[in-house]
């Protein structure tokens, strides 16, 4: 049961930081209509910021977290502006593969700057203590930190977004650009304040995510396609899908790695009897399997299923 | 009328200019190797003939049915690793090589129907989001089903142990290049003829207007669902050709940066043009071959060029090349030699100067602490001195401020060249 509840935690966390994420490429996915393939440079640019501000520069952990996502977010603005909007006259598929190719050039810049290799960027001294224990397994105040920082972010965004003029005004032109343009609203600057801010969020992600999964140039693409799988699942569009997708996903991934759960019991349970010398038996694999194994696939295979039998995710309102 | 007396020469039923570019390419083919003979030349060659026939199968539904694959590595993978079972089956000495790829082909077709049967009922973002999952499934199942995949170290096999075809065993490199420029020749035109039929022509009809094709009483699933699973084959078939160079399959060969590297090669080629992404093909094997073993950069490079296509140039190299042709027409292709002197030579030249001090930087940086001589464009010297930062710098500064400097009177005479003269 302890592990359960620390599964909980770890589920969580993960699932938090994938809403970071998910977040801001849902918002940028139905003001632009176009998946942003590289969102998830933007999380690896900022890990990489924050370990150059923090550690190089000497501004400290808390100097990275403010001024990290910041340039991040003047950066993917950027490109919204002089790179995505040229490319948008061109048509939906050549914007998908200049984010595609947009992603892979950040790869090849982060590894031109800061090498192959993972690079040492850890958690703050301060927050490198274990803060309570369920049973046998400590929790990292760091962990802690992760969801309350997190939860903030996603408190903020829902504040603006629903109580504020700006967020009105946010929410009108993703489903009428044309007529919140002629009621006098600078609706391309709107587009382009909220790619720069999903970019940013992608970023304090990075920047909180870098020191628990390890900052390396590969990092962008490994969680990549998880954010994609989220919003795929949650519904494209759809914030609160986006959550709920992020952290089921979060869990699944989770409870899949740490339950060490054998194929061979659901095949004894079906009467079938265990090939005598397994090594040499084709069914080798499926006798052998165990749940971490498919652990990670099992987004992959959740998304099809959804895409297939549910084309609109959980909770979206458009087809993708 | 004028169409006879221009092509009056007729062959096997089409006038000889239509069939011209196929003899020259089948000429080419037959005698490369007595330029390019030696073992990793050969090798390289045949690699392109591989990259071709994969490049074209992935346009097939890119370029002429609008549909963006992020797994396509999936089915070439699939056809090479059931060959190389082949391969390794105790009846393979009953099998002459040169048929294995059709088993490839038909392992890939099989797959493309069945992931095809459910995938292809959308195109734009589904299917693209259904080809990422498929593809990210695959290679972690390479992991996983040992069984069939070899697991980390993969399949591998000897491609000689097959029934001598006429006599040729196929352990000679000239001999897989012959074996691979014959499949790749008949697997071009196969393709090409495809794109001629009437469910090529839809396929057309269907990436461009879905809609307005399912009024004229198509189904736009089904025309994608074929073009699918033909494109399937095809991929098989490059897959079953790489097993016969490689004799090896690994997960690298389907996982999602393959998929990538085979979009990359399209694009570059250009999606608009049958032709297109023989160019990406050849371009790209040369990029990674011979740039590859020049610099360990060359996939920044290569990030940066990619960028700068899809952001300047969506039609691609083939759409560069053919944005020439208007000014072919009118007869003014020669006043477009000065302008291309005056611009393009030295952004080329001031852009090589750019990557010299890109080259010069990362070797400071990752180089041993005492080792400061290295070799630039045939060059030696040390990075020590000043002279050599400041050269490539004067070079790029110059060069690309020549540029930007004539840029305007290059898109002066650009459209000039390209529009007919008013009439008097």
């Amino acid at each position: 049961m302890d592990l359960f509840f620390v599964n909980i935690i770890d589920g969580l966390v993960f699932g938090l930081l994938l809403f970071m994420l998910s977040s801001g490429l849902t918002l940028i996915f139905s003001m632009m209509g176009v998946l942003n393939f590289a969102h998830a440079s933007f999380y690896m640019l900022g890990a990489y910021f924050a370990y150059q501000i923090s550690t190089v520069i000497g501004l400290g952990f808390i100097g990275g977290l403010i001024v990290a996502p910041i340039i991040v977010g003047v950066a993917g603005a950027a490109i919204e502006r002089y790179g995505l909007r040229r490319v948008h006259q061109y048509g939906h598929v050549p914007e998908l593969i200049f984010t595609f190719g947009l992603a892979l050039l950040v790869q090849e810049v982060v590894k031109f700057f800061w090498g192959q290799n993972q690079i040492a960027y850890f958690e703050p001294e301060w927050l490198n203590f274990a803060l309570f224990s369920i049973g046998q397994n400590t929790i990292e105040a760091y962990k802690v930190f992760m969801i309350l920082i997190s939860m903030l972010i996603f408190g903020g965004l829902l504040y603006i977004l629903t109580k504020t003029r700006i967020g009105m005004i946010i929410q009108a032109a993703l489903t009428y650009p044309k007529t919140v343009e002629a009621l006098g609203h600078n609706v391309p600057m709107v587009f382009m304040g909220v790619f720069g801010v999903g970019t940013a969020l992608a970023g304090v992600a990075g920047v909180i995510a870098g020191p628990a999964l390890g900052t390396f140039p590969g990092m962008a693409f490994t969680l990549g396609s998880i954010v994609f799988v989220t919003i795929v699942v949650g519904g494209l569009g759809s914030l609160r899908g986006a959550l709920a997708a992020s952290l089921l996903i979060g869990w699944i991934t989770t409870f899949a790695a740490a339950y060490n759960f054998e194929f061979r019991t659901i095949l004894l349970a079906f009467g079938l009897e265990e090939p005598a010398n397994i090594w040499d038996s084709g069914l080798r694999d499926l006798w052998t399997l165990t749940l971490p194994q498919i652990g990670p696939i099992l987004p992959y295979i959740l998304m099809v299923a959804i895409l297939v039998f549910r084309p609109h995710g959980l909770m979206g309102k458009r087809e993708v | 009328m004028s169409n006879a007396s221009t092509n009056s020469r007729i062959l096997f039923g089409q006038p000889v200019s239509v069939l011209l570019p196929w003899i020259i390419a089948a000429i080419i083919l037959l005698i490369l190797p007595v330029f390019l003979g030696s073992r990793s030349q050969l090798t390289i060659l045949s690699q392109m003939g591989i990259t071709i026939v994969f490049a074209l199968a992935y346009n097939m539904l890119l370029g002429q049915g609008g549909m963006l694959s992020f797994g396509h590595a999936v089915y070439m993978g699939l056809g090479s690793f059931m060959c190389l079972h082949v391969m390794n089956a105790t009846w393979f000495g009953a099998l002459p090589l040169p048929l294995l790829p059709l088993i490839g082909g038909f392992f890939g077709l099989i797959f493309a129907f069945i992931i095809g049967s459910f995938s292809t009922r959308k195109a734009g973002t589904v299917f693209a989001m259904i080809s990422l999952g498929i593809g990210e499934l695959f290679a972690a199942l390479v992991l996983i089903v040992t069984v069939f995949f070899g697991g980390e170290e993969g399949i591998s096999g000897y491609r000689d142990e097959g029934l001598p075809f006429f006599g040729i065993e196929f352990i000679s490199n000239l001999e897989v290049y012959y074996l691979i420029s014959i499949w790749m020749f008949v697997a071009v035109v196969l393709m090409y003829l495809f794109s001629r039929t009437p469910v090529g022509r839809m396929a057309n009809a269907v990436r461009d207007n879905p809609e307005r094709a399912e009024f004229l009483g198509y189904s736009a699933r089904w025309v994608r669902f074929a073009s699918f699973t033909v494109s399937g084959f095809f991929c098989g078939v490059a897959g079953g050709l790489s097993a016969i160079l490689f004799e090896i399959a690994t997960e690298t060969d389907l996982n999602v940066t393959a998929s990538g590297a085979i979009l990359l090669i399209t694009f570059l080629g250009g999606v608009g043009f049958f032709w297109g992404p023989i160019i990406g093909a050849i371009v790209f094997t040369l990029l990674a071959t011979v740039l590859g073993l020049q610099t360990h950069l060359w996939e920044l490079y290569l990030g940066v060029v990619f960028v700068g296509v899809v952001m300047f140039f969506p039609a691609g190299l083939s759409g560069i090349i053919m944005s020439h042709v208007p000014a072919l027409k009118t007869g003014k292709l020669g006043t477009l030699v000065m302008p291309y002197i005056t611009c393009v030579l030295p952004g080329v030249i001031g852009g090589l100067g750019i990557a010299a001090l890109v080259e010069m930087s990362f070797h400071v940086r990752s180089g041993a602490a005492d080792e400061h001589e290295m070799t630039l464009f045939w060059i030696d010297f040390s990075t020590h001195n000043v002279l050599p930062w400041v050269v490539p710098l004067v070079i790029a500064v110059v060069g690309v401020g020549l540029a930007v400097r004539n840029a305007p009177a290059f898109k002066a005479a650009w459209d000039n060249a390209s529009t007919l003269p008013e009439a008097a």
